[in-house]
C-alpha cells in the first residue's frame, strides 16, 4: 500500500493504566487512506483498549491523536464528539439500541448528531441497509434479528455517519460459525470500496487476506508489525506466524 | 328507584369528593413521575453534589410519614409566613412524596441499562446529554413502567390523607356523612368501592400505555 500524503489517523504514545496495571504502554500507529491494519495477539494484550482509546471511548492517560492532520484536544468534549463522529466503531456485541428498529438505529444518529431531517435520514439509512443486504429488515427490532444481521445493522449505522476510519473490535467473535460468513462478506466489500479500517480479530481468513499490515499486540505493546506476506511467510518464526498457526490448529481441530 | 335520604346525601357527597380526589391524583401522579424521572436521572448521572442532593431528597421523603409531611406543609409553613391552601398543600405533598418513590424506580431502571448502549451512542458522536435523552431514558422509562404504575396505584389510595389538611376529597366527604348518620360500615364500604373503581381504571390505563410502548423482544429475556 502506498503511503498517502497525510495519514487519516495518527496516534503517538497512547497509554492507559488502571491503577498499577498498564493495559496500554505507549502505542503509536499511522493509518493512511484506504489502509487496513489488523490487530492480533492474545486476550488481555491491549487490542480492545487501543481501539477504544482511538476514539476516546476510553480516555487515554497520555498520548496524542491526529485525525486527517488535525490534532484532537483530548480534554475538549466538543473535540471528542467531532472525533467520534468521524471514526466509526463496530463492537463485538453489536450495541444496537434495543428500543429502536434497525432503520431508526441508523436514523437516530443522523438526526440527533448530524441534525439531518427525518426524510433525508431515512433515505440514507435505507441505502446503507441495502448495502449490507438488509434492505427488507429495516422495520425489525434488534431482538428480532440474528447475530449476523445485528452486526450488519451496526456496520450500516456506522457507515451512515460517513466515517473516515472504521474501528472493528472483534466483529465476528460473538457470532455463531454459520453467521460469520455474512459479516465477513460485508467487511470484504468495505475493503474493496477502499474503507480505511483497523480491526482486532481472530478470524484467520481476514488476517491473511485483508490486512495491509499486521500489528501483534501483547502486554500492552505493539511487539511486532509488518505485512502478512512478510510475517506469515512460510518458515518465518514471527510471533504473528505462531499465533496464526495456533488459530489454524483450533479451526482445523474444531 | 328512589334512594333513601341517607344514600342520596352519601352519593352527592362522595361524587363531589371523587372530583376533588381526581383533582388531587391526576396532577400529583403526573408531577410525581416528572420529578421521579428528573431526580432519578440526577441521582444516576449528576455530578457528585447533585447526586447527594437527590439522595437526600429521596431519603427525606421516603423516610418520613406522609402525614407528617402534609402537616409541615399546611400547619408548619405558616410559621415561616408561607400560607398554602389545603388543596395546594396536599398536591405539593403528594408530588414530593410520590416523586421520591418514583425516582427510586427510575434509578433502578437507569442502572439496569447495559453499558454497551452508552458506548454505542458515544461511538456515534452523541453527547452525554443526547445519550441520556435519546437512548437511555426511553429504555429505562419502559423498564420502570411497572414500578411507576405501582406507585400511582398507591398514590390513589394515599390521596385520602388530604383530608387531614382539611382538603375535602372522597374520604373526607364520606367521613362527614358517616358521622352525621352514624353509619360507618356502609359509608366506608362504599368509599372502598370508589377507590377500587379508581384503581381499576388506573390499572387499565397503565396496561394500555404498556402495550403502546411495547417493543418486540424488549425487556423479555
Amino acid at each position: 500500500m502506498t503511503a498517502a500524503t497525510t495519514p487519516i489517523l495518527r496516534v503517538e504514545n497512547l497509554t492507559k493504566c488502571y491503577g498499577a496495571t498498564c493495559i496500554l504502554k505507549g502505542a503509536s500507529l499511522t493509518l493512511g487512506k484506504g489502509e487496513i491494519k489488523v490487530l492480533i495477539g492474545p486476550s488481555g494484550g491491549g487490542k480492545s483498549t487501543l481501539l477504544q482509546c482511538l476514539n476516546c471511548l476510553v480516555q487515554p492517560d497520555s498520548g496524542e491523536i491526529w485525525l486527517d492532520g488535525v490534532r484532537i484536544d483530548l480534554q475538549s468534549k466538543p473535540d471528542l464528539y467531532r472525533l467520534r463522529q468521524q471514526v466509526g466503531m463496530i463492537f463485538q456485541d453489536f450495541n444496537l439500541f434495543d428500543h429502536l428498529s434497525a432503520l431508526d438505529n441508523i436514523t437516530i444518529a443522523l438526526r440527533k448528531v448530524k441534525k439531518a431531517g427525518r426524510r433525508e435520514a431515512e433515505e440514507r439509512a435505507r441505502i446503507e441497509l441495502d448495502q449490507v443486504g438488509l434492505g427488507d429488515k429495516g422495520h425489525l427490532y434488534p431482538a428480532q434479528l440474528s447475530g449476523g444481521q445485528k452486526q450488519r445493522v451496526a456496520i450500516a449505522r456506522a457507515l451512515a455517519m460517513d466515517p473516515k476510519v472504521l474501528l472493528l473490535d472483534e466483529p465476528t467473535s460473538a457470532l455463531d460459525p454459520e453467521l460469520i460468513g455474512e459479516v465477513i462478506a460485508v467487511i470484504r466489500n468495505l475493503a474493496a470500496q477502499g474503507m480505511t479500517m483497523i480491526m482486532a480479530t481472530h478470524q484467520i481468513s481476514l488476517i491473511a487476506t485483508l490486512a495491509d499490515e499486521i500489528l501483534f499486540m501483547a502486554g500492552g505493546d505493539i511487539v511486532e508489525q509488518g505485512s502478512p506476506a512478510r510475517l506469515l511467510a512460510p518458515g518465518n518464526t514471527s510471533k504473528s506466524q505462531g499465533f496464526c498457526d495456533r488459530l489454524n490448529e483450533i479451526s482445523d481441530g474444531g | 328507584m328512589d334512594l333513601s335520604p341517607f344514600y342520596q346525601d352519601l352519593f352527592t357527597s362522595l361524587n363531589r369528593g371523587l372530583l376533588m380526589s381526581l383533582a388531587l391524583i391526576v396532577p400529583s401522579a403526573a408531577g410525581g413521575v416528572a420529578i421521579g424521572v428528573f431526580a432519578g436521572a440526577v441521582r444516576v448521572f449528576g455530578r457528585p453534589w447533585m447526586r447527594r442532593l437527590g439522595d437526600g431528597y429521596a431519603a427525606l421523603f421516603r423516610g418520613t410519614p406522609l402525614v407528617v409531611q402534609l402537616f409541615v406543609l399546611y400547619f408548619g409553613l405558616p410559621n415561616l409566613g408561607l400560607y398554602l391552601s389545603p388543596y395546594a398543600a396536599a398536591v405539593i405533598g403528594f408530588v414530593l412524596c410520590s416523586g421520591a418513590y418514583q425516582s427510586e424506580y427510575v434509578r433502578g431502571a437507569l442502572l439496569s441499562i447495559k453499558s454497551g448502549q452508552y458506548h454505542g451512542a458515544q461511538a456515534l458522536g452523541f453527547t452525554g446529554w443526547q445519550t441520556i435523552r435519546w437512548i437511555i431514558v426511553p429504555q429505562a422509562f419502559r423498564r420502570s413502567l411497572h414500578g411507576c404504575g405501582n406507585e400511582i396505584v398507591y398514590l390513589i389510595k394515599y390521596s385520602s390523607l388530604a383530608y387531614v389538611v382539611t382538603c375535602m376529597e372522597l374520604t373526607g366527604e364520606g367521613k362527614t356523612i358517616a358521622a352525621e348518620y352514624f353509619r360507618f360500615t356502609e359509608v366506608f364500604a362504599v368509599i372502598g368501592l370508589y377507590y377500587l373503581a379508581l384503581v381499576t381504571v388506573a390499572i387499565l390505563l397503565l396496561k394500555r400505555l404498556e402495550q403502546r410502548l411495547a417493543i418486540p423482544g424488549f425487556g423479555q429475556h
